[in-house]
């Protein structure tokens, strides 16, 4: 009798095997979210952690290696001068990001209608980008003078072959059917291009500009170094010079959020436009 | 039937052939993909195309859709030539895969054809349906606004065939559309094509590979014979219409199969 009285109220309790199972399931799911944001974060805590302690235990000086308390403090204090320098590289690198990849799509679609073009430019172009930024900077900055073309351009120059590269091959990944359907609905060469090719390249495109919207700060920085009175690349070479280290770790970490904005801006527009590929 | 028909011709001047090959060949370089065929494909009529994989089924579809060209030969549509039926749109295509545009919704795919062509000279004819209303036809009411990434795929191939029906052709080509589904779905669709091809009157060739589907569909089976590929022989299937599922399980379902296997081992 009691080993049936206990048995009961159990059986009571679980009413349903399956749905137990999602509750459970569910519960894994939950700690599994927490624990992918936990971890990182916990991670990156305890590496501040020991860099400040490491740095006050063995007291080495500021200027070779600031505290993460000095470099907050500077970001702080000397915010007004970080966004100063800020909008001028934002600016460099936006208009770079648009020229660099304006003048990459449009050289990939001559490519794709005329093979004798792609011929012509592509190893042009290939051996442009085997040229290191670094030992191309001084040279257009010697053509275009210190002003705001050079980084522009250097900008541009950047994010210019990976999005030549990835767009030739998304104008290319039509399908030979879908070709077909557009002979058999006798489509013209411009309704092939607009309505078939150039949607078709999109998810192709967006690669590429995700890669480009973190490098175009990267061809700003290094055009500022080579010559420039403003921008954050003009303020790294400045407070490394002056041994301010800690206004030199602000403005690493104000240009690395700089790229961050940029990549988010591009990936948001991805996905606002390219909702078909998931 | 015949009586009418020469009364027709007389009247019109035009014959009731859908489409008509006389001495067609068609060459890959040095390798001939279709030999000396000669066919009236009639007006109206459901045609399937049975044969061994090389004996040209696909090349003979895209040969009267003027995607490739005759060697030698004449291939007519509705007494025209092929590019000027092209520029018509007397004919259609369903592809086995269903080639839909993954950024346009399954409304957007059947819409198409209706903006594509006039700048090569197109005069667009429309279907008394909608593009809407052919999507009610083919069975996807409520899916209008789908991406095909959102369909499985024999939903995705009912879009193709409803884009395929936008311009109304008179001839509906279809290479193997049904191959990649399955079983089930292969079925319904057959069903559907079928009570399509009541309901419009178009002329259909219909490529496969499984011999249940050709004689479940055809009024008249192709038997194509490979290496060079030609024309075997036309084996009439004189199952009444409607036709259910339940056909295949008749003896003269079996019969007809049976007759098709034996012509298809002896290519």
């Amino acid at each position: 009798m009691t080993m049936v009285d206990k048995a009961n109220p159990g059986d009571l309790e679980k009413d349903d095997p399956s749905e137990l199972a999602l509750i459970e399931e569910r519960k894994f799911e939950r700690r599994r979210k927490i624990e992918s944001i936990a971890i990182p974060i916990g991670t990156l805590i305890c590496l501040l952690l020991a860099w400040q302690l490491g740095v006050r235990l063995f007291g080495v000086p500021t200027y070779i290696a600031p505290a993460p308390s000095d470099v907050a403090g500077a970001f702080i204090k000397q915010f007004p001068l970080l966004l100063t320098n800020f909008w001028p590289t934002l600016f460099e690198a936006v208009l770079g990001f648009i020229t660099g990849n304006l003048a990459a799509v449009l050289i990939a679609v001559a490519f794709v209608h005329s093979k004798t073009v792609e011929k012509a430019f592509f190893p042009i172009a290939v051996f442009i980008n085997t040229i290191p930024i670094l030992a191309i900077a001084p040279i257009l900055v010697l053509i275009f003078g210190a002003g705001l073309t050079a980084k522009v351009v250097i900008a541009a120059l950047i994010c210019f072959f990976p999005t030549l590269v990835n767009m030739v091959r998304g104008l290319q990944s039509v399908s030979p059917q879908a070709l077909e359907l557009a002979r058999i609905l006798s489509a013209s060469k411009s309704e092939i291009f607009w309505k078939i090719r150039l949607p078709s390249s999109l998810p192709f495109l967006f690669s590429a500009l995700k890669i480009a919207a973190t490098t175009c700060v990267i061809g700003a920085i290094v055009g500022e170094w080579v010559g420039a009175d403003v921008g954050l690349g003009a303020l790294i070479i400045d407070s490394t010079f002056n041994f301010r280290s800690a206004l030199l770790y602000a403005t690493v970490f104000m240009s690395s959020g700089l790229s961050v904005v940029l990549f988010a801006s591009v990936s948001i527009a991805e996905r606002m436009i390219v909702r078909w590929h998931t | 039937m015949s009586d009418g028909n020469t009364i027709l011709e007389a009247a019109t001047g035009s014959s009731p052939v859908a489409a008509s090959l006389k001495n067609a060949y068609v060459r890959f370089g040095a390798f001939t993909a279709i030999e000396n065929l000669s066919l009236d494909v009639e007006d109206g009529a459901f045609y399937t195309i049975l044969g061994p994989s090389g004996c040209g089924k696909s090349t003979m579809l895209r040969l009267v859709s003027d995607l490739i060209p005759a060697a030698s030969g004449e291939v007519n549509i509705f007494g025209k030539s092929t590019e000027e039926a092209r520029l018509a749109r007397e004919f259609a295509f369903v592809f086995q895969d269903a080639t839909l545009l993954p950024w346009r919704t399954a409304l957007q795919n059947v819409q198409l054809p209706l903006e594509i062509g006039r700048k090569r000279g197109v005069k667009i004819p429309t279907s008394d349906k909608s593009p809407s209303e052919l999507l009610d036809l083919v069975g996807l009411s409520g899916r209008e606004d789908a991406l095909p990434h959102e369909l499985s795929g024999g939903m995705r191939q009912r879009v193709a065939i409803a884009r395929a029906l936008v311009c109304k052709p008179k001839l509906l080509l279809m290479d193997e559309p049904f191959g990649a589904l399955d079983e089930m779905t292969r079925d319904h669709l057959n069903l559907q094509l079928l009570k399509i091809w009541q309901e419009t009157g178009v002329t259909i060739l219909f490529v496969t590979h499984s011999i249940p589907e050709a004689v479940f569909l055809g009024q008249k089976v192709l038997m194509l014979q490979a290496h060079p590929g030609r024309l075997k022989e036309v084996v009439e299937i004189d199952l009444p219409y409607p036709r259910e599922i339940k056909l295949r399980d008749t003896p003269e379902f079996t019969r007809h199969a049976a007759y098709l296997r034996e012509l298809l081992e002896a290519c």
